[in-house]
């Protein structure tokens, strides 16, 4: 049989999708136990009960300086700042995306625009951010709205226009005028999009968040990691990676759940 | 009820001449049938009627009125492909039209209104044959289902005219035959002139009642450009197909139907 014809059972299914994990943390795991090995106050590559420690003490005891529990409020201070930004870049991209996608004249007007503004690197732009914005939380969710907006707004323009020519002109011969048809016809279609665009944008939001609370913030979990880096804590820095990392995956299944539960025939036309 | 006169009418693409002084006045309640080999500008006629693309020269007169320079409910349409919406069920799909002109802003009926829509809508889903099918997406119906569908869609605006772009091309012969039945049913039932284009020669004689065929009366490769399509035949149905009113003969045109035993043109109508 060839290679390209046999797939895996349910079984076999599972245990592959948890290979890579755990060769992962086997993987950790030797080199923790090397290192310490030869020098049990190594701070590199720490083991399960360093980890351990380090969670409890950000995550379960209050921090005695401030008295918060470090790790809910860097949560709180982030995915606020994250949200705020994705929902900003949302609006915007499904507003401009649907505007340009359907009409000619704003298209002749910004499409060029938003296609050279989507190539500024938005990192260059951090600086004059915080100069023009000041430190506060509205530079680092402009910097994600920078970041992000642009290409959301493209990809759903994309989209909008991409939907055949003949629904559009079948809309019209039932007497659609063209703000009946953005709201029935194309609006709808485009709205499964925007999820998984946004789900797309995850990645890069993150990105922004954590170079933004890096340079200038006083919580988050960007700002976490790059204080503790100072100290060579590790042991703080590994679960955070691993905290954001779930937080990401944990929102990208929840919006994939929500376009199939509210759009289900965005599934259906997938399988068609 | 509405006749349609086409007066001298050029269709030009820069320099390329695709149509080249077609005139034709159709009766109202005929059932034109447009033949002719591909890229002969059947298609780009039919755009033209619907108000989708302009002529370059000449008139199109409905009912002695210029038709608008863009589709609008007085002329419904019907694709080979992409005429129903995707993202509706079979029932919002009827019930699109009636939403449109009835509610101006939010292009969403509610109570009472809803309540009559939707029945009328149900009343045309079941004349097309799809009863029972109301609730499910176009995704989960068959290529027949559709084309039906799209016809119900397009009756519930009770258009004067009624545009199709070879609109059972993509069907199986059987699926065909009884799209036909039902086809010709409907042109019997309603008020509409019928203007269908085919590559089906065969499709062409058994549903209209008059066929004009598109041709390019210089093809040589060098007179290509510069010499457009016009009608070179123009044949009516003898004895004459007249809408409403049954033909006496039967000349084993949908093949199904005369094993039925039928010496009808129609059977629908004698309610076998």
């Amino acid at each position: 049989m060839r290679w390209i014809n046999t797939r895996p059972g349910r079984g076999a299914q599972l245990t592959l999708l948890l290979l890579p994990f755990v060769l992962l943390i086997a993987a950790y795991s030797a080199g923790s136990v090397a290192r310490l090995a030869v020098n049990p106050n190594d701070k590199l590559l720490p083991n399960l009960a360093g980890f351990a420690d380090a969670i409890n003490r950000m995550a379960f005891l209050p921090d005695p300086r401030t008295g918060e529990y470090l790790l809910w409020s860097d949560t709180v201070a982030s995915l606020i700042r994250l949200f705020a930004g994705l929902g900003i870049s949302t609006v915007t991209a499904l507003l401009l995306g649907m505007a340009i996608g359907m009409l000619p004249y704003l298209r002749a007007l910004l499409s060029p625009f938003v296609a050279v503004i989507s190539m500024v690197p938005p990192l260059a732009l951090l600086p004059i951010l915080f100069i023009v914005m000041g430190l506060g939380e509205s530079s680092k969710i402009a910097l994600i709205v920078i970041g992000v907006a642009p290409a959301m707004i493209r990809d759903l323009a994309f989209k909008a226009l991409e939907l055949p020519r003949e629904q559009i002109i079948k809309a019209e011969t039932l007497g659609g005028s063209s703000w009946q048809i953005a709201l029935r016809v194309v609006l709808p279609q485009i709205l499964p999009r925007l999820i998984t665009c946004l789900r797309l944008q995850l990645g890069p939001a993150w990105l922004f968040l954590i170079a933004a609370e890096a340079i200038s913030s006083d919580s988050g979990l960007g700002y976490r990691i790059f204080l503790v880096r100072r100290y060579l804590s590790m042991d703080v820095i590994f679960p955070y990676v691993v905290w954001i990392t779930l937080l990401a995956v944990v929102t990208n299944y929840i919006l994939d759940r929500i376009r199939i539960a509210v759009f289900p025939w965005s599934e259906l036309e997938k399988q068609a | 009820m509405s006749d349609l006169v086409i007066e001298n009418v050029w269709k030009e693409y820069g320099d390329q001449i695709v149509l080249e002084n077609v005139s034709l006045t159709v009766a109202s309640r005929a059932f034109v049938a447009l033949v002719g080999p591909s890229g002969c500008g059947k298609t780009t006629f039919l755009r033209m009627l619907l108000g989708q693309e302009q002529p370059t020269r000449g008139t199109i007169l409905v009912d002695g009125q210029p038709i608008p320079t863009e589709p609008g409910p007085n002329r419904g349409v019907v694709f080979q492909r992409y005429s129903v919406f995707p993202h509706l069920t079979v029932l919002g799909n009827v019930l699109l039209g009636k939403e449109f002109s009835n509610s101006r802003h939010r292009a969403k009926l509610f109570g009472a209104a809803r309540r009559n829509a939707v029945e009328e809508a149900r009343k045309l889903i079941a004349e097309v044959g799809l009863s029972g099918a109301e609730q499910k997406y176009p995704a989960q119906l068959s290529g027949g289902m559709q084309q039906r569908l799209a016809l119900a869609q397009a009756l519930i605006m009770k258009p004067k005219v009624l545009l199709l772009d070879e609109p059972f091309g993509a069907l199986d012969p059987g699926i065909r035959a009884e799209i036909h039945t039902l086809m010709k049913r409907l042109w019997h039932e309603t008020q509409m002139t019928v203007v269908m284009v085919t590559h089906d020669i065969r499709e062409a004689f058994t549903l209209a009642s008059r066929i004009v065929a598109f041709e390019r009366r210089r093809d040589r490769p060098e007179e290509k450009q510069r010499y457009g399509a016009t009608i070179t035949k123009d044949i009516s149905i003898w004895p004459p197909r007249l809408a409403g009113v049954p033909s006496n003969f039967s000349p084993d045109r949908d093949g199904p139907i005369d094993s039925l035993g039928s010496r009808r043109d129609d059977p629908a109508l004698s309610g076998e």
